[in-house]
C-alpha cells in the first residue's frame, strides 16, 4: 500500500492557520476553540467519529460556516478579507450522477468564476483544463459522461475540476469513502503526487489503517482538536479512547502504527468459533 | 391540412403556443435538473391566487401576478432553508394557500366576469395583442439571460455547493432564476393554464434528456420538443375541439412515451448485439 513522504520545504511556511476558532452552524457549535496550523507542503488527515467536525473543519477554512470566535488564515491573509485560494473536492456520494455532463464539462466549472459572461470559455481556460486532464491521465475520457468512468477516474475528474483554479491548498471530503482497495491506492497515490508537486492537502478519512496511518500527520478530531502529529505519536489507545470514545488497539507491522479492535464473534457460527465467552455461548 | 390556417385567429394561436412551449422547454431543463419539477406545478397554482388579487386590486395581471409568483417562490426557499421543513412541504404549504385564496376571493366576490376556466385549463383563443408582445418580451429576456449566465447556471444547477466556493454568487443567481420562471409562468398562463404548465415544463426537458448525455443538446432538444409540442398540440386541438393546456400537454406525453419507447428499443437492440 502507500507509504507517502510528504514534500519537504527548507523552511516552515504557514498556509493555514486556525487560531482558537469555534464554528459551526445556525448557531450551534461543533468544532470548540481549535489552533491548527498547516505548513505549505502537509499531507495532513483529520480523523473522527461521525459528527466530530471534519467536514465543518474543512468548510470553515472554505469559509462555509459561521465562525463564533477565532480567525482563520489562507496564505496569511483572514478568509473574511478575501476568498481563500483553497480547492475543495465534495464527497463523491453527492455527486448527481445521472446530470447530463461530460468529464470536460465538469472540469471547465472550475474555470467558470474567471469566464466572461458568455456561454463559452477563453482558449487559455480550455488549454488550462487540457494541461490538467493530461496531468491526471484522463485526457482521453474528456468527452465521455461522468457516469461512465471507474471510481478512481471519477475521482480524478473531481479533483482536476479543483485544479484547473490553481490553488495552493487542497481539501477532500473522504476521497476513498466507498471505493475498492485498489480505487483507494489509486487516490492515495495521486494526492501524494499532487502533494509533491507543492499542493498542500488537508483531507478527511474514516479510515485508520488504510488511509490515516500512511499519512505524515494526523489530526484527532471529536468537537475539538484532540491530538496532531505523526501517526506514530498520535494513534495511541488514549488518544483514540478520547476521540472515539471506545477502547481500541494499536499495534506496529513493519514500523508502521495499526490500530485494531478487540475481537468479536458475530452471527450463527460465534459460538462454535475461538470466541468460547462469546453471549451466545453462554446462553446454548 | 392546412384549414386552420386560414383563421387569423389560429394562425396568432400556433405563433404564442409554439413560443410558450419553447420557453417552457428552455427553463424546464434547469428545473427538472435542479430536481424541482414539483414548484412549476406549485407555483401556477400560487400565481392563480396573485391573478386573482391583481384583478380585484385593479394591477395589471402580468405585473401582480409576476410579483405575486415570484415572492411565492422566495418564500418557498426562506420556508425551506429554516431546515426542518423539506422544499416540497413549503411549496405544498405556500403554493395551495396562495391558491385557496385566490377561490376563495372568487366565491366572495361574485362579480367576476374574467373567465377563470380559461385561467385554469388555457385558452388560446382569448390571448391579446398584450399577451403576445408580453410573451415575446419574456421569452427575449429569458432565453438572453440563459445564454449569457449559461456556465453560471449550469455550475449552480449541478454542485450549487462547490460553485459557492468557487465564488459565484449562487444567491443571486437562484434570485435571477426565480425571477424569470415566475415570469414564464405567467405569460404561459393564458395558453397553458394553471393545471397544465407543469407538464409542459418538465416533458420536454425529460424528452431530451432521454435522448442525450451532453447538457448543451439536452438544452436545444428540450427547446425543440417544447416548440413542437406547443404546435402539434394546439394543430390537434382545433380538429377535436379541446382547451389548448390540455391538448399540448397530451400531445407532449404521447411525444415523451414515443421517445422513451424508442430509447428502451434501441437499448434492447444493443443489448442483443452485445450477447451475440
Amino acid at each position: 500500500m502507500l507509504h507517502p513522504i510528504p514534500h519537504q520545504y527548507e523552511h516552515e511556511e504557514p498556509i493555514v492557520e486556525v487560531k482558537g476558532v469555534t464554528c459551526g452552524y445556525d448557531g450551534t457549535p461543533i468544532l470548540n476553540n481549535v489552533d491548527l496550523t498547516v505548513n505549505r507542503g502537509d499531507f495532513v488527515g483529520l480523523l473522527g467519529p461521525s459528527g466530530s467536525g471534519k467536514t465543518t473543519m474543512l468548510k470553515s477554512i472554505l469559509g462555509a460556516v459561521d465562525i463564533f470566535s477565532g480567525q482563520i488564515l489562507v496564505e496569511g491573509i483572514s478568509i473574511n478579507t478575501k476568498n481563500p485560494r483553497v480547492g475543495y473536492v465534495p464527497q463523491l456520494e453527492t455527486i448527481d450522477w445521472n446530470f447530463p455532463v461530460t468529464v470536460e464539462q465538469v472540469v471547465m466549472m472550475g474555470r467558470t468564476s474567471y469566464s466572461r459572461l458568455l456561454p463559452w470559455y477563453k482558449n487559455s481556460d480550455k488549454q488550462i483544463v487540457h494541461e490538467i486532464l493530461e496531468r491526471l491521465s484522463i485526457a482521453h475520457l474528456s468527452k465521455r459522461h461522468i457516469k461512465e468512468l471507474s471510481g478512481g477516474q471519477q475521482q480524478r475528474a473531481f479533483l482536476a475540476r479543483s485544479l484547473v483554479s490553481n490553488p495552493r491548498v487542497l481539501l477532500l471530503d473522504e476521497p476513498t469513502m466507498g471505493v475498492d482497495i485498489k480505487t483507494r491506492d489509486e487516490v492515495m497515490h495521486l494526492l501524494d503526487e499532487l502533494n509533491h508537486q507543492d499542493v498542500t492537502i488537508i483531507m478527511t478519512t474514516h479510515e485508520i489503517n488504510s488511509v490515516a496511518a500512511h499519512l505524515p500527520t494526523v489530526v484527532c478530531l471529536n468537537g475539538e482538536i484532540v491530538a496532531a502529529g505523526a501517526p506514530k505519536d498520535v494513534l495511541t489507545p488514549a488518544t483514540l479512547k478520547l476521540t472515539y470514545n471506545a477502547d481500541l488497539h494499536v499495534t506496529e507491522y513493519e514500523g508502521m502504527t495499526l490500530v485494531t479492535e478487540s475481537p468479536h464473534f458475530f452471527g450463527r457460527n460465534a459460538g462454535t468459533s475461538q470466541n468460547s465467552n462469546s453471549h451466545y455461548s453462554e446462553h446454548n | 391540412m392546412f384549414a386552420p390556417f386560414e383563421y387569423e385567429f389560429f394562425i396568432r394561436g400556433i405563433v404564442v403556443s409554439t413560443l410558450v412551449g419553447a420557453l417552457c422547454g428552455l427553463i424546464g431543463v434547469y428545473i427538472v435538473l435542479r430536481g424541482m419539477s414539483y414548484i412549476g406545478h406549485g407555483l401556477s397554482h400560487a400565481i392563480f391566487g396573485g391573478a386573482v388579487v391583481s384583478y380585484i386590486m385593479s394591477i395589471n395581471f402580468l405585473i401582480g401576478a409576476s410579483i405575486w409568483g415570484f415572492l411565492s417562490a422566495m418564500l418557498i426557499n426562506l420556508t425551506s432553508r429554516r431546515g426542518k421543513i423539506g422544499a416540497d412541504a413549503a411549496i405544498g404549504i405556500v403554493t395551495t394557500s396562495s391558491f385557496a385564496l385566490g377561490v376563495a376571493l372568487i366565491s366572495k366576490f361574485k362579480t367576476f366576469t374574467r373567465s377563470f376556466d380559461a385561467a385554469l385549463f388555457g385558452n388560446i383563443l382569448g390571448v391579446t395583442d398584450v399577451d403576445v408582445i408580453a410573451i415575446v418580451f419574456v421569452g427575449i429576456v429569458s432565453a438572453t439571460a440563459i445564454f449569457l449566465g449559461y456556465k453560471y447556471l449550469l455550475f449552480t444547477t449541478f454542485d450549487p455547493e462547490v460553485a459557492q466556493y468557487h465564488g459565484l454568487p449562487t444567491g443571486w443567481i437562484d434570485t435571477l432564476f426565480t425571477l424569470i420562471l415566475a415570469a414564464v409562468i405567467v405569460v404561459s398562463l393564458q395558453v397553458l393554464g394553471v393545471t397544465m404548465i407543469a407538464a409542459a415544463i418538465v416533458i420536454p426537458p425529460v424528452s431530451a434528456r432521454i435522448l442525450t448525455n451532453n447538457f448543451g443538446t439536452m438544452m436545444m432538444l428540450s427547446v425543440a420538443i417544447g416548440g413542437f409540442c406547443g404546435l402539434g398540440g394546439l394543430y390537434v386541438s382545433y380538429y377535436i375541439d379541446i382547451s389548448s393546456g390540455p391538448s399540448v400537454v397530451l400531445f407532449s406525453a404521447t411525444l415523451f412515451f414515443l421517445t422513451l419507447g424508442y430509447s428502451s428499443f434501441k437499448e434492447l437492440i444493443r443489448n442483443l448485439g452485445v450477447r451475440n
